[in-house]
Protein backbone atom coordinates (compact mmCIF):
# COMPACT_ATOMS: atom_id res chain seq x y z
CA UNK A 1 0.00 0.00 0.00
CA UNK A 2 1.01 3.61 -0.46
CA UNK A 3 2.59 5.49 2.44
CA UNK A 4 2.78 9.28 2.15
CA UNK A 5 5.94 10.59 3.84
CA UNK A 6 6.31 14.20 5.06
CA UNK A 7 9.35 16.33 4.28
CA UNK A 8 11.19 15.89 7.61
CA UNK A 9 11.28 12.10 7.10
CA UNK A 10 12.25 11.96 3.45
CA UNK A 11 15.96 11.70 4.27
CA UNK A 12 15.03 8.10 5.13
CA UNK A 13 13.17 7.39 1.87
CA UNK A 14 15.71 8.66 -0.64
CA UNK A 15 13.66 11.86 -0.83
CA UNK A 16 10.55 9.99 -1.98
CA UNK A 17 7.22 11.48 -0.89
CA UNK A 18 5.40 8.20 -1.46
CA UNK A 19 6.74 4.72 -0.72
CA UNK A 20 5.26 1.23 -0.78
CA UNK A 21 5.05 -0.91 2.37
CA UNK A 22 2.79 -3.67 3.69
CA UNK A 23 1.33 -4.50 7.08
CA UNK A 24 -1.84 -5.88 8.65
CA UNK A 25 -1.74 -3.08 11.24
CA UNK A 26 -0.17 0.34 11.45
CA UNK A 27 2.52 -1.18 13.72
CA UNK A 28 3.26 -3.90 11.15
CA UNK A 29 3.47 -1.31 8.41
CA UNK A 30 5.92 0.83 10.39
CA UNK A 31 8.11 -2.20 11.13
CA UNK A 32 8.14 -3.07 7.43
CA UNK A 33 8.95 0.54 6.61
CA UNK A 34 11.84 0.51 9.09
CA UNK A 35 13.33 -2.52 7.38
CA UNK A 36 13.57 -0.66 4.08
CA UNK A 37 14.24 2.76 5.63
CA UNK A 38 16.32 2.00 8.75
CA UNK A 39 15.81 4.42 11.62
CA UNK A 40 12.58 6.00 10.39
CA UNK A 41 10.34 4.32 12.98
CA UNK A 42 12.21 5.64 16.02
CA UNK A 43 11.86 9.20 14.80
CA UNK A 44 8.04 8.73 14.91
CA UNK A 45 7.54 6.14 17.67
CA UNK A 46 9.32 6.30 21.02
CA UNK A 47 10.92 3.42 22.89
CA UNK A 48 7.70 2.75 24.83
CA UNK A 49 5.77 2.41 21.55
CA UNK A 50 4.12 5.79 21.95
CA UNK A 51 3.45 7.97 18.93
CA UNK A 52 5.65 11.05 19.34
CA UNK A 53 3.81 14.28 20.21
CA UNK A 54 4.07 15.98 16.82
CA UNK A 55 3.35 12.93 14.68
CA UNK A 56 -0.10 11.88 13.42
CA UNK A 57 -1.18 8.96 11.23
CA UNK A 58 -4.20 8.87 8.96
CA UNK A 59 -5.54 5.78 7.21
CA UNK A 60 -7.13 7.14 4.07
CA UNK A 61 -8.99 10.15 5.51
CA UNK A 62 -9.47 8.92 9.09
CA UNK A 63 -7.13 9.62 12.03
CA UNK A 64 -5.33 6.50 13.32
CA UNK A 65 -4.18 7.30 16.86
CA UNK A 66 -3.33 3.67 17.77
CA UNK A 67 -0.59 1.42 16.42
CA UNK A 68 -2.97 -1.57 16.37
CA UNK A 69 -5.20 0.15 13.81
CA UNK A 70 -5.97 -2.56 11.19
CA UNK A 71 -5.02 -1.97 7.58
CA UNK A 72 -6.49 -3.38 4.38
CA UNK A 73 -4.76 -3.93 1.08
CA UNK A 74 -6.36 -0.94 -0.60
CA UNK A 75 -5.63 1.53 2.18
CA UNK A 76 -3.32 4.52 1.99
CA UNK A 77 -1.40 5.69 5.04
CA UNK A 78 -0.51 9.34 5.55
CA UNK A 79 2.21 10.37 8.02
CA UNK A 80 1.69 13.93 9.20
CA UNK A 81 4.17 16.17 11.03
CA UNK A 82 2.59 18.96 13.05
CA UNK A 83 3.10 22.44 11.65
CA UNK A 84 4.77 24.11 14.60
CA UNK A 85 8.05 25.50 15.79
CA UNK A 86 10.20 28.49 15.01
CA UNK B 1 47.81 21.34 15.12
CA UNK B 2 45.16 23.82 14.01
CA UNK B 3 41.96 23.90 16.02
CA UNK B 4 38.57 23.46 14.42
CA UNK B 5 35.52 24.59 16.34
CA UNK B 6 32.57 22.18 16.23
CA UNK B 7 29.48 24.31 16.72
CA UNK B 8 26.02 22.99 17.55
CA UNK B 9 23.16 25.41 16.97
CA UNK B 10 19.38 25.52 17.11
CA UNK B 11 19.32 25.06 13.33
CA UNK B 12 22.24 22.83 12.40
CA UNK B 13 25.97 22.27 12.88
CA UNK B 14 28.87 24.38 11.65
CA UNK B 15 32.65 24.15 11.70
CA UNK B 16 35.08 27.04 12.04
CA UNK B 17 38.58 26.25 10.89
CA UNK B 18 41.49 28.35 12.13
CA UNK B 19 44.50 29.56 10.19
CA UNK B 20 47.96 28.94 11.64
CA UNK B 21 47.84 32.10 13.76
CA UNK B 22 44.26 31.45 14.94
CA UNK B 23 43.47 34.93 13.57
CA UNK B 24 41.04 34.17 10.77
CA UNK B 25 38.40 31.49 10.65
CA UNK B 26 36.84 29.72 7.67
CA UNK B 27 33.26 28.63 8.17
CA UNK B 28 31.88 25.35 6.83
CA UNK B 29 28.29 24.17 6.98
CA UNK B 30 25.59 23.93 7.92
CA UNK B 31 25.29 20.21 8.37
CA UNK B 32 21.85 18.86 9.29
CA UNK B 33 20.23 22.22 8.60
CA UNK B 34 17.08 22.66 10.66
CA UNK B 35 17.98 20.08 13.28
CA UNK B 36 18.54 21.08 16.90
CA UNK B 37 22.19 20.14 17.43
CA UNK B 38 22.91 20.01 21.14
CA UNK B 39 26.50 18.80 20.97
CA UNK B 40 29.18 17.91 18.43
CA UNK B 41 32.28 16.14 19.75
CA UNK B 42 35.45 14.74 18.18
CA UNK B 43 36.87 11.39 19.25
CA UNK B 44 40.36 12.33 20.49
CA UNK B 45 41.44 8.69 20.23
CA UNK B 46 41.27 8.47 16.43
CA UNK B 47 40.89 12.19 15.54
CA UNK B 48 38.53 11.30 12.67
CA UNK B 49 35.28 10.25 14.30
CA UNK B 50 32.80 12.97 15.26
CA UNK B 51 29.46 12.42 16.99
CA UNK B 52 26.50 14.78 16.89
CA UNK B 53 23.43 14.83 19.18
CA UNK B 54 20.42 15.85 17.09
CA UNK B 55 16.70 16.33 17.22
CA UNK B 56 14.14 18.23 15.22
CA UNK B 57 11.05 19.85 16.60
CA UNK B 58 8.88 17.06 15.22
CA UNK B 59 10.97 13.92 15.29
CA UNK B 60 12.55 11.82 17.99
CA UNK B 61 16.14 12.22 19.20
CA UNK B 62 19.09 10.64 17.49
CA UNK B 63 22.86 10.61 17.12
CA UNK B 64 24.73 11.09 13.87
CA UNK B 65 28.25 9.79 13.29
CA UNK B 66 30.99 10.91 10.97
CA UNK B 67 34.15 8.93 10.31
CA UNK B 68 35.68 11.57 8.05
CA UNK B 69 36.07 14.58 10.35
CA UNK B 70 32.50 15.79 9.86
CA UNK B 71 32.35 15.80 6.05
CA UNK B 72 29.66 13.09 5.82
CA UNK B 73 27.21 11.78 8.43
CA UNK B 74 25.38 8.53 9.11
CA UNK B 75 22.69 7.99 11.72
CA UNK B 76 23.37 5.66 14.65
CA UNK B 77 21.78 2.24 14.11
CA UNK B 78 20.37 2.30 17.65
CA UNK B 79 20.25 5.77 19.26
CA UNK B 80 20.06 6.20 23.05
CA UNK B 81 16.68 4.93 24.32
CA UNK B 82 15.33 3.47 27.54
CA UNK B 83 14.43 -0.23 27.60
CA UNK B 84 10.77 -1.03 27.02
CA UNK B 85 9.01 -0.81 30.39
CA UNK B 86 7.37 -3.89 31.83
CA UNK B 87 3.91 -3.74 33.34
CA UNK B 88 4.00 -1.64 36.50
CA UNK B 89 7.32 0.02 35.62
CA UNK B 90 7.56 3.72 34.86
CA UNK B 91 7.83 4.12 31.12
CA UNK B 92 10.56 6.64 30.34
CA UNK B 93 11.27 8.23 26.97
CA UNK B 94 14.44 10.05 25.91
CA UNK B 95 13.37 13.53 24.87
CA UNK B 96 16.78 14.58 23.62
CA UNK B 97 20.43 13.65 23.79
CA UNK B 98 22.13 16.65 25.33
CA UNK B 99 25.75 15.76 25.92
CA UNK B 100 28.29 13.38 24.38
CA UNK B 101 31.58 12.28 25.93
CA UNK B 102 34.28 9.98 24.58
CA UNK B 103 35.29 7.22 26.99
CA UNK B 104 38.73 6.65 28.47
CA UNK B 105 41.80 6.65 26.22
CA UNK B 106 42.26 2.93 26.94
CA UNK B 107 38.73 2.12 25.72
CA UNK B 108 38.55 2.98 22.02
CA UNK B 109 34.99 3.01 20.74
CA UNK B 110 33.45 3.70 24.15
CA UNK B 111 31.23 6.79 24.37
CA UNK B 112 28.77 8.11 26.92
CA UNK B 113 25.65 10.18 26.29
CA UNK B 114 23.67 12.26 28.76
CA UNK B 115 20.02 12.90 28.06
CA UNK B 116 16.85 14.66 29.10
CA UNK B 117 15.33 13.34 31.29
CA UNK B 118 18.52 12.80 33.27
CA UNK B 119 19.92 9.45 32.22
CA UNK B 120 23.18 7.95 31.04
CA UNK B 121 23.81 5.78 27.99
CA UNK B 122 26.92 3.96 26.80
CA UNK B 123 28.17 2.85 23.40
CA UNK B 124 31.00 0.41 22.82
CA UNK B 125 31.08 0.65 19.04
CA UNK B 126 31.94 4.27 18.41
CA UNK B 127 28.42 5.57 18.90
CA UNK B 128 26.58 3.31 16.44
CA UNK B 129 24.53 1.44 19.05
CA UNK B 130 23.70 2.61 22.58
CA UNK B 131 22.63 0.84 25.75
CA UNK B 132 21.00 2.23 28.86
CA UNK B 133 23.60 2.36 31.65
CA UNK B 134 21.58 0.40 34.15
CA UNK B 135 23.85 1.17 37.10
CA UNK B 136 22.61 4.74 36.95
CA UNK B 137 19.31 4.62 35.06
CA UNK B 138 17.95 1.78 37.22
CA UNK B 139 19.57 2.91 40.46
CA UNK B 140 17.00 2.66 43.27
CA UNK B 141 17.73 6.26 44.28
CA UNK B 142 17.72 7.80 40.79
CA UNK B 143 14.08 8.90 40.94
CA UNK B 144 14.79 10.83 44.11
CA UNK B 145 18.04 12.24 42.73
CA UNK B 146 16.58 13.62 39.49
CA UNK B 147 13.39 15.03 41.01
CA UNK B 148 9.90 15.30 39.64
CA UNK B 149 9.77 15.78 35.84
CA UNK B 150 7.00 18.31 36.48
CA UNK B 151 9.60 20.54 38.15
CA UNK B 152 11.95 20.45 35.17
CA UNK B 153 12.80 23.67 33.29
CA UNK B 154 10.96 24.34 30.00
CA UNK B 155 13.63 22.68 27.85
CA UNK B 156 13.85 19.69 30.17
CA UNK B 157 16.18 18.61 32.96
CA UNK B 158 19.47 17.26 31.70
CA UNK B 159 22.44 15.10 32.46
CA UNK B 160 25.04 17.45 30.99
CA UNK B 161 28.53 16.80 32.38
CA UNK B 162 30.20 13.41 31.94
CA UNK B 163 33.78 13.33 33.22
CA UNK B 164 36.14 10.36 32.99
CA UNK B 165 39.21 10.24 35.22
CA UNK B 166 42.16 10.03 32.80
CA UNK B 167 43.94 7.74 35.31
CA UNK B 168 41.10 5.23 35.68
CA UNK B 169 38.25 4.41 33.26
CA UNK B 170 36.13 3.12 36.13
CA UNK B 171 36.18 6.51 37.90
CA UNK B 172 33.53 8.90 36.58
CA UNK B 173 31.60 11.99 37.58
CA UNK B 174 28.31 13.25 36.19
CA UNK B 175 26.51 16.55 36.63
CA UNK B 176 22.75 16.89 36.38
CA UNK B 177 20.62 19.98 36.22
CA UNK B 178 18.59 19.16 38.22
CA UNK B 179 20.07 16.58 40.60
CA UNK B 180 23.65 17.48 41.46
CA UNK B 181 27.09 15.96 41.00
CA UNK B 182 27.52 12.19 41.38
CA UNK B 183 30.57 9.95 41.39
CA UNK B 184 31.15 6.34 40.38
CA UNK B 185 34.27 4.25 40.90
CA UNK B 186 32.74 1.19 39.23
CA UNK B 187 32.36 2.23 35.57
CA UNK B 188 28.88 3.45 36.37
CA UNK B 189 27.66 0.34 38.21
CA UNK B 190 26.99 2.39 41.34
CA UNK B 191 26.86 6.10 42.18
CA UNK B 192 27.15 8.38 45.19
CA UNK B 193 26.12 12.04 45.54
CA UNK B 194 29.04 14.48 45.71
CA UNK B 195 27.45 17.77 46.70
CA UNK B 196 28.75 18.56 50.18
CA UNK B 197 29.48 22.25 50.58
CA UNK B 198 27.41 23.25 47.55
CA UNK B 199 24.44 25.55 48.08
CA UNK B 200 20.92 24.72 46.93
CA UNK B 201 19.16 27.91 48.01
CA UNK B 202 15.81 26.86 46.55
CA UNK B 203 15.55 23.78 48.82
CA UNK B 204 14.42 24.49 52.38
CA UNK B 205 16.42 21.51 53.71
CA UNK B 206 19.79 22.65 55.06
CA UNK B 207 22.69 20.99 53.24
CA UNK B 208 20.70 18.49 51.17
CA UNK B 209 22.57 15.44 49.90
CA UNK B 210 21.22 15.89 46.35
CA UNK B 211 18.83 18.07 44.38
CA UNK B 212 21.53 20.61 43.49
CA UNK B 213 21.76 22.41 40.19
CA UNK B 214 25.23 22.27 38.66
CA UNK B 215 25.18 24.05 35.31
CA UNK B 216 28.58 22.82 34.16
CA UNK B 217 31.18 20.61 35.87
CA UNK B 218 34.80 20.28 34.71
CA UNK B 219 37.72 18.10 35.75
CA UNK B 220 41.27 19.25 35.19
CA UNK B 221 42.98 16.88 32.72
CA UNK B 222 46.44 17.20 34.33
CA UNK B 223 45.23 17.16 37.92
CA UNK B 224 42.08 15.00 37.84
CA UNK B 225 41.37 15.42 41.54
CA UNK B 226 40.70 19.12 40.90
CA UNK B 227 37.06 19.77 39.95
CA UNK B 228 35.33 23.04 39.14
CA UNK B 229 31.66 23.74 38.70
CA UNK B 230 29.48 26.64 37.71
CA UNK B 231 26.29 26.06 39.65
CA UNK B 232 22.89 27.72 39.76
CA UNK B 233 24.03 28.83 43.22
CA UNK B 234 27.57 29.99 42.56
CA UNK B 235 31.03 28.93 41.39
CA UNK B 236 32.80 26.09 43.22
CA UNK B 237 36.08 24.17 43.34
CA UNK B 238 36.68 20.79 44.89
CA UNK B 239 39.93 19.01 45.60
CA UNK B 240 38.61 15.48 45.73
CA UNK B 241 40.51 14.45 48.87
CA UNK B 242 38.65 17.23 50.74
CA UNK B 243 35.29 15.88 49.53
CA UNK B 244 33.74 19.33 49.86
CA UNK B 245 32.91 22.08 47.38
CA UNK B 246 34.34 25.51 48.19
CA UNK B 247 32.44 28.53 46.91
CA UNK B 248 35.18 30.38 45.02
CA UNK B 249 32.50 32.56 43.46
CA UNK B 250 32.42 34.50 46.72
CA UNK B 251 35.61 36.13 45.44
CA UNK B 252 33.89 37.50 42.33
CA UNK B 253 33.00 41.22 42.26
CA UNK B 254 29.75 41.57 44.17
CA UNK B 255 28.11 43.68 41.43
CA UNK B 256 28.75 40.89 38.89
CA UNK B 257 27.91 37.93 41.09
CA UNK B 258 28.84 34.30 40.49
CA UNK B 259 25.94 33.00 38.44
CA UNK B 260 26.44 31.67 34.91
CA UNK B 261 26.21 28.60 32.72
CA UNK B 262 29.68 27.58 31.44
CA UNK B 263 32.93 26.75 33.22
CA UNK B 264 36.23 26.23 31.40
CA UNK B 265 39.53 24.88 32.72
CA UNK B 266 43.00 25.62 31.38
CA UNK B 267 44.54 22.78 29.33
CA UNK B 268 47.66 22.65 31.56
CA UNK B 269 47.34 24.86 34.65
CA UNK B 270 44.88 23.53 37.26
CA UNK B 271 44.80 26.91 39.00
CA UNK B 272 43.38 28.67 35.92
CA UNK B 273 39.71 28.62 34.97
CA UNK B 274 37.20 30.88 33.24
CA UNK B 275 33.51 31.66 33.67
CA UNK B 276 31.02 33.82 31.80
CA UNK B 277 28.81 35.51 34.40
CA UNK B 278 25.15 36.24 33.77
CA UNK B 279 22.49 38.16 35.62
CA UNK B 280 20.98 35.85 38.23
CA UNK B 281 19.13 38.53 40.15
CA UNK B 282 15.39 39.25 40.45
CA UNK B 283 13.65 37.19 37.74
CA UNK B 284 16.93 35.78 36.40
CA UNK B 285 17.37 37.60 33.07
CA UNK B 286 20.32 35.27 32.31
CA UNK B 287 21.99 37.96 30.18
CA UNK B 288 25.39 39.58 30.72
CA UNK B 289 25.15 41.68 33.90
CA UNK B 290 24.18 45.26 32.99
CA UNK B 291 24.45 44.36 29.29
CA UNK B 292 28.27 44.41 29.51
CA UNK B 293 29.55 40.96 28.56
CA UNK B 294 32.81 39.77 30.06
CA UNK B 295 34.77 36.64 30.81
CA UNK B 296 36.24 36.31 34.29
CA UNK B 297 39.48 34.41 34.81
CA UNK B 298 41.11 33.04 37.90
CA UNK B 299 44.82 32.15 38.01
CA UNK B 300 44.86 31.02 41.62
CA UNK B 301 42.17 28.38 41.89
CA UNK B 302 39.41 30.90 42.52
CA UNK B 303 40.99 33.05 45.24
CA UNK B 304 40.76 36.02 42.90
CA UNK B 305 39.13 36.82 39.56
CA UNK B 306 40.01 39.26 36.80
CA UNK B 307 37.65 40.74 34.20
CA UNK B 308 38.53 40.06 30.54
CA UNK B 309 36.41 42.11 28.15
CA UNK B 310 38.83 43.72 25.69
CA UNK B 311 37.18 43.52 22.26
CA UNK B 312 33.77 42.47 23.54
CA UNK B 313 30.80 44.86 23.23
CA UNK B 314 31.33 47.55 25.91
CA UNK B 315 27.59 47.97 26.46
CA UNK B 316 24.16 46.87 25.18
CA UNK B 317 25.37 43.28 24.81
CA UNK B 318 22.48 41.22 26.11
CA UNK B 319 23.34 37.73 24.99
CA UNK B 320 23.68 34.54 26.99
CA UNK B 321 26.36 31.87 26.74
CA UNK B 322 24.97 28.39 27.33
CA UNK B 323 26.67 25.71 29.44
CA UNK B 324 28.19 23.78 26.51
CA UNK B 325 29.02 26.88 24.46
CA UNK B 326 32.41 27.85 25.92
CA UNK B 327 35.69 25.97 25.68
CA UNK B 328 39.47 26.17 25.34
CA UNK B 329 41.97 24.65 22.93
CA UNK B 330 45.26 23.02 23.92
CA UNK B 331 47.64 25.56 22.33
CA UNK B 332 50.12 27.69 24.25
CA UNK B 333 48.86 30.26 24.98
CA UNK B 334 45.47 28.59 25.11
CA UNK B 335 42.72 29.76 22.79
CA UNK B 336 39.38 30.47 24.40
CA UNK B 337 36.06 30.41 22.57
CA UNK B 338 32.40 31.05 23.28
CA UNK B 339 29.20 31.16 21.26
CA UNK B 340 26.18 33.30 22.05
CA UNK B 341 22.44 33.02 21.93
CA UNK B 342 22.65 35.74 19.23
CA UNK B 343 24.67 33.43 16.98
CA UNK B 344 28.12 35.03 17.32
CA UNK B 345 31.33 33.13 17.98
CA UNK B 346 33.99 35.00 19.96
CA UNK B 347 37.62 33.88 20.02
CA UNK B 348 40.68 34.76 22.05
CA UNK B 349 44.13 33.42 21.19
CA UNK B 350 45.75 34.78 24.33
CA UNK B 351 43.81 33.13 27.15
CA UNK B 352 41.04 35.72 27.24
CA UNK B 353 43.09 38.94 27.16
CA UNK B 354 41.76 40.03 23.74
CA UNK B 355 38.62 38.97 21.94
CA UNK B 356 37.58 39.05 18.28
CA UNK B 357 34.37 37.90 16.65
CA UNK B 358 35.14 34.81 14.57
CA UNK B 359 31.63 34.35 13.10
CA UNK B 360 28.36 36.27 13.15
CA UNK B 361 24.74 35.59 12.30
CA UNK B 362 24.67 31.89 13.06
CA UNK B 363 21.55 30.44 14.68
CA UNK B 364 21.39 30.36 18.49
CA UNK B 365 24.54 28.57 19.62
CA UNK B 366 24.07 25.59 21.92
CA UNK B 367 27.59 24.17 22.06
CA UNK B 368 31.20 24.67 21.00
CA UNK B 369 33.93 22.07 21.21
CA UNK B 370 37.48 22.13 19.88
CA UNK B 371 38.61 19.43 17.48
CA UNK B 372 42.15 18.83 16.28
CA UNK B 373 42.03 16.89 13.02
CA UNK B 374 45.13 15.29 11.48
Amino acid sequence: MKVYVPGPLRSYTGNSAVVEAEGATLEGLLEALDRTCPGIRFRMIDEQDGIRPHIRFFVNTEPAPRLDTPLGSGDEVHIICALSGG
Amino acid sequence: MLPTLLIGTRKGAFQLQADAARETWAIHGPAMLGNIINHVVQDPRDRRTVLMAAKTGHLGPTVFRSSDCGRTWKEAARPPAFPKASDGETAEVVDHVFSLAPGHASEPGVWYAGTSPQALFRSEDGGDTWESLAGFNNHPQRRAWIGDPADAPPDGARLHSILIDPRDPAHMYIGMSLGGVFESTTTGADWMPLNRGCAADYIPTPEPEYGHDPHCVRLHPRQPDRLYQQNHCGIYRMDRADGKWVRIGDNMPREVGDIGFPMVVHPRDPETAWVFPMDGTTVWPRTSPDGKPAVYATRDGGSSWRRQDRGLPPEQGWFTVFRQAMTADSADPAGLYFGTTGGDVWASRDEGENWTCAARYLPRILSIEVAEFD
